[in-house]
């Protein structure tokens, strides 16, 4: 059996998806064995050439994680009086793309722990990527309100910890619970990722034949061997790790709202903020998953992992929790009339009308316009539609945040307090900076580690081959 | 043991999941104990074949999670109503809801710092030497092969004997696995 050639044999399959029974398309093309799914994934790390688009892909996202060193040191020198924040609107950029990075992360943690729990097979090919995109947007997102706290070096400030002010966190505030929840989720996610990791870094330990590659992925490996004791105890480990993430990714994003909701500011003083702040993440997240996924399964030749099923179910729970947002802007509309507040009221048709009315109407055609093409079949089986629907989204959610922070904070209560915002270049390489630092381990991830998990992969094929569902005839 | 002398067991290979299922029963049933079975991906009813029911690692999680829930909980107290009390508008020192977020998070943090620990420790990880690593063909036991080692330390372990045993049950090839 030559495992490459079988793979490249099918690896056009895209164009005339075969059907399993239910009609829809299956979760990994047919004619894959245990080795050749082994051989197929670990290939792209281990034996193929690095490709040229890698490098100048690569070349670009350093260039710009470049850019936001050179951001940070003018900002550490001259103060974060280079952003455009200012009172009234202190919070500015770092708040907007900090709830914008970690809303994309959590789409990882739904992917690889919610899913896992109700039993959804076809997150098995796309969850390891998932998670290494939530990893790397709570790295990015981290960065925003540490830099935002103007002297990060007294980050520590944060934690409870004896010290000789003799004072300690006010644990009765939202942004110390943000504290611990975005660090508890990035320590999760990360162990998540590492325990999902150690079988496939045995398997590239033992493929590669260079000593050195050996040595980093067996350290990394920590010695697995692939035992049936083990396998035992990391499935339940595995298994438990996904029903305590589950509730956590529900809890950083409401922790996140509560930043807003539990101040009194018309616009953010609203019990609809959580609810609405996780479906929000949720829908950012999964519009990033494809907008990595749609071209690395056709740069990599991945359309048996990652196939027509996983697009097409990531653009359904797109649709619905972009219907759950619309729902959330109809009801925020609402209640600006329907409480009877005239700050409220104000502070609703200021939105719509106001100074930054062109964001808000922005916002809707991008969050509650553009994704109705998504009930269409026809887009939902069109990846560079699906492609261009999600960046639209991406878009729609960042000018959500951005409408949220700025129209509430730029026209409180009292008209001696108003003033504008308006973002600095500063603000701006920040922002992109951190996207190329993103994509830029975004690129070491995909070069470096299996992008796939391997032994899950394995675990489906051994199940779909009971099942039928996947046949390992080619056909 | 010492009829023994220079070998950590004997390992045999198998061709697919099920075939080593059935030949981990057999084994079983013949009466081995200290026998370990090796497979690229989890395989239903292997643990079981080997005798290998329950794990401790749903108790330890849940432990993990007290000791979080209580010590996060405990943190809050100690740090707003006993070290550094502050009367906000007369509000009770010991305003628990507001206290609930954090005990939350620190409830799953420790409870998942104990699965991934805990599940290191009982599987004895990291290990970098492990006596199989010399059988060569034990590298694909991460990638297409199916393995059932049988322990010199068992003691109905016999050089030529499980050896005959196993060569019996079908396998691919069946070697020593030098000490």
């Amino acid at each position: 059996m030559q495992p490459e050639t079988a793979a490249s044999k099918h690896a056009t399959s895209e164009t005339t998806p075969p059907l399993s029974g239910d009609g829809v398309p299956p979760v990994m093309g047919p004619g894959y064995t245990f080795r050749s799914v082994s051989e197929k994934i670990s290939s792209i790390t281990l034996t193929r050439r690095t490709p040229r688009a890698w490098l100048l892909g690569f070349a670009i996202s350093f260039a710009l994680t470049m850019l936001l060193l050179y951001t940070i040191f003018w900002l550490l020198f001259r103060g974060v009086g280079v952003w455009g924040i200012n009172v009234p609107v202190a919070w500015g950029f770092a708040i907007i793309n900090f709830v914008w990075w970690i809303g994309i992360g959590h789409a990882g943690t739904l992917i690889s722990a919610i899913l896992l729990l109700l039993h959804q097979k076809w997150r098995t090919s796309i969850n390891r990527f998932a998670e290494a995109m939530t990893l790397f947007a709570v790295a990015n997102a981290g960065l925003f309100p540490l830099f935002h706290m103007g002297r990060p070096w007294f980050f520590y400030w944060l934690l409870p910890y004896p010290n000789t002010m003799r004072i300690w966190p006010q644990f009765r505030s939202p942004l110390v619970w943000d504290v611990f929840a975005v660090s508890t989720y990035g320590t999760v996610s990360l162990l998540f990722w590492y325990v999902g990791l150690i079988p496939d870094l045995a398997t590239l330990r033992d493929r590669s034949r260079n000593r050195f590659v050996q040595i980093i992925y067996g350290i990394m490996a920590m010695g697995w061997r692939g035992s049936a004791y083990h396998w035992k105890r990391y499935e339940m480990t595995y298994l438990i790790l996904a029903a305590l993430a589950t509730p956590l990714v529900l809890s950083v994003h409401t922790v996140v709202s509560f930043d807003f909701a539990v101040a009194i500011l018309p616009g953010w003083h609203s019990t609809i903020f959580p609810p609405y702040f996780v479906a929000g993440a949720i829908y950012s997240g999964f519009a990033m998953v494809l907008v990595l996924a749609i071209p690395l399964r056709a740069f990599y030749g991945l359309q048996d992992f990652i196939t027509m099923r996983h697009l097409q179910n990531s653009a359904k729970v797109m649709l619905a929790t972009g219907l759950i947002v619309g729902y959330g802007y109809g009801i925020e509309a609402f209640m600006g009339w329907y409480s009877g507040s005239i700050y409220e009221k104000f502070s609703q048709v200021n939105r719509m009308f106001g100074p930054y009315a062109v964001y808000y109407w922005a916002l809707l055609a991008c969050n509650v316009g553009a994704i109705q093409f998504l009930w269409l079949k026809r887009v939902r089986n069109n990846p560079p539609w699906l492609f261009l629907v999600s960046l639209i989204v991406l878009v729609g959610m960042w000018l959500e945040r951005y409408v949220i922070v700025v129209t509430s904070l730029h026209r409180d209560y009292l008209p001696s307090s108003w003033g504008n915002y308006s973002p600095t270049v500063w603000d701006w390489t920040m922002y992109l900076g951190t996207i190329g630092f993103f994509l830029a381990l975004m690129f070491l991830f995909i070069r470096l580690l299996p992008m796939i998990s391997i032994a899950e992969m394995q675990t489906l094929l051994a199940q779909s081959k009971e099942t039928g569902e996947v046949t390992t005839e080619k056909s | 043991m010492d009829t023994n002398p220079g070998i950590y067991g004997l390992l045999a290979e198998f061709d697919s999941p099920t075939a080593l299922v059935q030949a981990t029963r057999s084994a079983y049933e013949a009466g081995y104990r200290r026998m370990d079975a090796y497979a690229p991906f989890p395989i239903e009813g292997l643990p079981e074949a080997l005798g290998f029911h329950r794990t401790r690692m749903p108790m330890l999680i849940l432990i993990g999670g007290i000791v979080g829930a209580l010590s996060g909980f405990a943190l809050q107290y100690y740090c707003a109503v006993i070290s550094y009390p502050i009367n906000v508008a007369g509000r009770p020192l010991n305003s628990w809801p507001s206290w609930i977020p954090v005990t939350f998070e620190l409830t799953v943090l420790i409870a998942s710092l104990t699965a991934v620990l805990g599940l290191l420790a009982l599987c004895g990880l990291p290990m970098p030497y492990h006596p199989l690593f010399h059988v060569p063909r034990f590298s694909r036991a991460t990638r297409d092969a199916f393995f059932l080692c049988i322990e010199c330390i068992d003691p109905r372990f016999d050089r030529t004997a499980t050896k005959d045993f196993l060569s019996g049950l079908n396998p691919r090839e069946v070697s020593e696995v030098p000490q």
